[in-house]
């Protein structure tokens, strides 16, 4: 009972509407506007690795938490963050480390989901 | 036959639609038209390891199918036009690679059905020959990854996207028989008005729909109130709301007795496929098993079919081309 009480619902609210209109945003792109999913995609890194690499996308992150960073936008701005602190770290080749290296993460986690997915299940047509 | 006009063929002998086979899918299943078909296959891969053979199949078995319910063999067919969506046609050629009858591969897009009847009665009419075999399929999962983007990617789909329907139909052409034949042959020009977007076929499309109809009531001397029924192949909704205003510029009051295969295919609200069906299997499945026998019972004894193609592939829509159309007509009556 202790973790549901711990819960800080304001944090989730924020979370679920920042989140949500990201989405919904995408959403009427791709209704309204000729633009296929892979651009949107790249739109959507790009867009967030320019407000990251400014330090605006940070205020959404600290505002909305995981509305913010598990979205497209939240792998861009993260590429931009890990960019930059390579570049203090490590000088100029840690804009090219960085990036990588502070979304190894998600990459890794993508290909390996992505791979057992592809073992244990079979892409098909939706009935109806 | 004669040319008449500027496009069209006129038949000199009777050319039968002996008999014809449809063989669909899932979701072709479980939409409106599904107790006209021949056969309804509920698993896309049909137990093949891949769509593409699934799709090799459903050619294979709806031109056995056609011959079955004929009582003829392949060897009684003298030449085959058949094609597909896939690259270099490959469903029709490996369908039909045990055969043994002289083949003909064509390509135009959702429109390859029509073209594959509009050469057969060319050859039926020539009285060089005696039966034809006309065969097409496509398959949604295989065109997905062929024209878009593969299945496994999950995307969203447009509003105006259209849903490849996954089949096969077969007709066999013959100069034996009595049964619905066909009259005249409108072969259609590459209209291009420079639509761009792949998601939107319908708009590519309709243009071409029009020069095609147009041409053929010029040539012809007809009008739309010679025809009981007029059906288009793949437009979908926003292509048929596209091409009845087109024909109303043009003079030709044709929505009462209009409708659009693609349209018919599908439940747009409970099955989900936006603008409605599409590929080379739709106006031919939708032929061999609807149209075909309202014809047979006189529900339609003058019907005009125009298949409509879309003549892009995957390399010119990254390359920023437009989508050139083409739609091919045929007069059927019975």
């Amino acid at each position: 009972m202790n973790y549901f009480q711990n819960i800080d619902w304001m944090i989730m609210l924020r979370c679920f509407i920042i989140g949500g209109l990201i989405c919904v945003f995408g959403q009427i792109l791709i209704d309204k506007t000729k633009l296929t999913p892979a651009r949107i995609l790249v739109t959507y890194v790009t867009l967030g690795a320019i407000l990251g690499g400014l330090g605006i996308y940070q205020h959404l992150i600290d505002f909305a938490g995981c509305g913010a960073t598990v979205p497209l936008t939240g792998f861009g701005a993260n590429l931009a963050k890990g960019a930059i602190e390579g570049v203090q770290n490590q000088g100029l080749l840690g804009a090219f480390i960085g990036g990588v290296k502070a979304s190894a993460g998600g990459i890794s986690a993508a290909v390996f989901f992505g791979y057992i997915a592809s073992l244990i299940a079979k892409p098909k047509i939706k009935k109806q | 036959m004669k040319k008449i006009g500027k496009h069209t063929l006129q038949m000199n002998n009777i050319v039968n639609i002996l008999e014809t086979a449809s063989i669909v899918g899932p979701k072709e299943s479980n939409g409106p038209l599904a107790e006209y078909f021949d056969k309804c296959i509920e698993d896309e891969f049909w137990s093949e390891k891949t769509w593409e053979k699934a799709e090799s199949k459903f050619i294979k078995e709806s031109s056995s199918l056609v011959l079955a319910k004929s009582g003829l063999s392949f060897a009684d067919m003298d030449y085959a036009f058949a094609g597909d969506l896939l690259n270099q046609c490959i469903s029709s050629t490996f369908a039909l690679r045990e055969s043994n009858v002289p083949f003909f591969g064509i390509f135009g897009a959702c429109s390859t059905f029509v073209e594959a009847l509009c050469l057969g009665s060319v050859f039926i009419d020539s009285g060089a020959c005696t039966n034809v075999l006309c065969s097409t399929s496509s398959h949604f999962c295989s065109a997905e990854k062929q024209f878009r983007f593969p299945l496994e990617l999950g995307n969203q789909r447009t509003p105006t996207s259209q849903w490849t329907v996954t089949g096969s139909g077969s007709v066999i052409l013959s100069k034996n028989g009595n049964s619905p034949h066909i009259t005249h042959l409108t072969p259609g020009v590459i209209t291009d008005l420079g639509i761009k977007d792949a998601n939107n076929m319908g708009a590519a499309m309709a243009p071409a729909a029009i020069s095609t109809l147009c041409s053929h009531f010029e040539d012809t001397g007809r009008t739309p109130e010679y025809y009981d029924a007029i059906f288009t192949g793949d437009l979908g909704y926003v292509g048929k709301d596209i091409f009845i205003d087109l024909a109303r510029t043009k003079g030709y009051n044709i929505a009462s007795k209009y409708n659009d295969c693609g349209v018919l295919m599908f439940d747009k609200e409970k099955q989900d496929t936006h603008s409605g069906g599409s590929g080379c299997a739709c106006i031919a499945t939708v032929f061999s098993g609807y149209l075909y026998k309202m014809l047979k019972e006189q529900k339609i004894k003058k019907l005009l079919l125009i298949a409509t193609g879309a003549l892009m592939n995957a390399t010119s829509s990254q390359q920023g081309e437009s989508i050139p159309g083409i739609a091919h007509a045929v007069a059927v009556e019975f």
